[in-house]
């Protein structure tokens, strides 16, 4: 089995006329004003897990799961189709927007989600084998387990991808199309997860 | 845009990946049981073999674009790194120790060469 990366017409013939359209030098892939507020977020979640307080784990934890949630349904079912529908280099303008703040939003959320999960779990004791609800606790790892295979094997390739290419001279749009169909159905994939992840939680929260 | 066939690195990548979740959901759901370390070294060791395999089979694609490879492997790496230690660092400080330590940092040290191995790889091959 092998993946091939082949050209069409309409890709060849794009490039003619729309180098102006698709002029894609103009952002960073890693938003550098970004980083220093991902650090701020890194330092108060560390803070958290060293003072092991309940508020600030369940913050952190049910804010990132929020922000994660929604993210992932919003792309897939909401801004995907919106964005299938538009012209290629309106799909582009919109891309090289977008994509460069999902490279820092998204780890920092799962992180944030995760890292205050596991240890609220260790706090409360739902994280042990002897929890009465353990069954439903390994349920999640599972599902976030797969999450996270899908959005590192192919959400995040795509999405560091997708801004290279904009990066070029003269982008190709026939990849960037590919790429961004690609981040499209995964995140929605993940988005359709995430209503597992509702049942389980909303399962242990109320016992 | 040349024709290129490239291996299934991607693919190859993700259950190299899901292998190593697999192990990790199976010491998790033991703690703070005795953890039995026969499936996740097994899982490990497979997911181990299958990055060599990948590293291997995109070794031998001619015309194969290094230096954007190299380029965005590095960071990757970097970036894959520090999440790494950051998971190991909470492992040591919830007190686990012994076999299942060494076996779920190995996991890491998978997971952080892997991952920056797939997003080099899917930049690398629309490389011009």
């Amino acid at each position: 089995m092998a993946q091939t990366a082949t050209p069409t017409a309409a890709a060849q013939a794009l490039p003619a006329a729309a180098p102006g359209a698709i002029d894609g030098a103009d952002f960073q892939i890693v938003p550098r004003a970004g980083l220093p507020i991902v650090a701020v977020v890194f330092g108060l979640l560390i803070a958290a897990i060293a003072a092991n307080k309940l508020w600030p784990l369940e913050f952190f934890h049910v804010v990132g799961g929020a922000g994660w949630t929604v993210i992932d349904l919003f792309l897939g079912f909401v801004l995907g189709p919106i964005m299938g529908s538009l012209s290629i280099p309106a799909r582009i303008e919109f891309t090289k927007r977008l994509m460069p703040k999902m490279v820092l939003i998204m780890p920092t959320l799962v992180t944030l989600t995760l890292a205050a999960g596991w240890q609220l779990g260790t706090k409360l004791g739902t994280v042990q084998s002897s929890y009465y609800l353990h069954g439903w606790i390994v349920a999640s790892y599972i599902v976030v387990g797969i999450m996270a295979v899908i959005a590192l094997g192919l959400l995040e390739p795509a999405n560091i991808a997708v801004l290279v290419e904009l990066k070029k001279p003269r982008p190709n749009p026939e990849v960037i199309e590919r790429l961004m169909k690609r981040f499209i159905y995964t995140a929605g994939a993940t988005g359709a997860m995430q209503i597992a992840t509702f049942v389980i939680m909303t399962k242990i929260a109320s016992g | 845009m040349s024709e290129r066939r490239l291996p299934p690195v991607t693919q190859v990548g993700m259950f190299s990946l899901a292998l190593i979740v697999a192990g990790g959901i199976d010491l998790s759901a033991h703690l703070p049981k005795h953890v039995p370390l026969g499936p996740p070294v097994a899982l490990l060791c497979a997911s181990a073999l299958l990055l060599l395999g990948n590293l291997a089979a995109l070794a031998r694609v001619r015309g194969f674009a290094w230096e954007r490879f190299l380029q965005v492997f590095k960071w990757g790496l970097l970036a894959y790194t520090i999440t790494a230690g950051m998971i190991g660092y909470a492992f040591i400080r919830d007190h686990l120790s012994g076999g299942p330590l060494i076996v779920l940092a190995l996991s890491l040290v998978v997971y952080a060469v892997h991952v920056p191995v797939l997003i080099g790889f899917t930049v690398a091959r629309y490389a011009d």
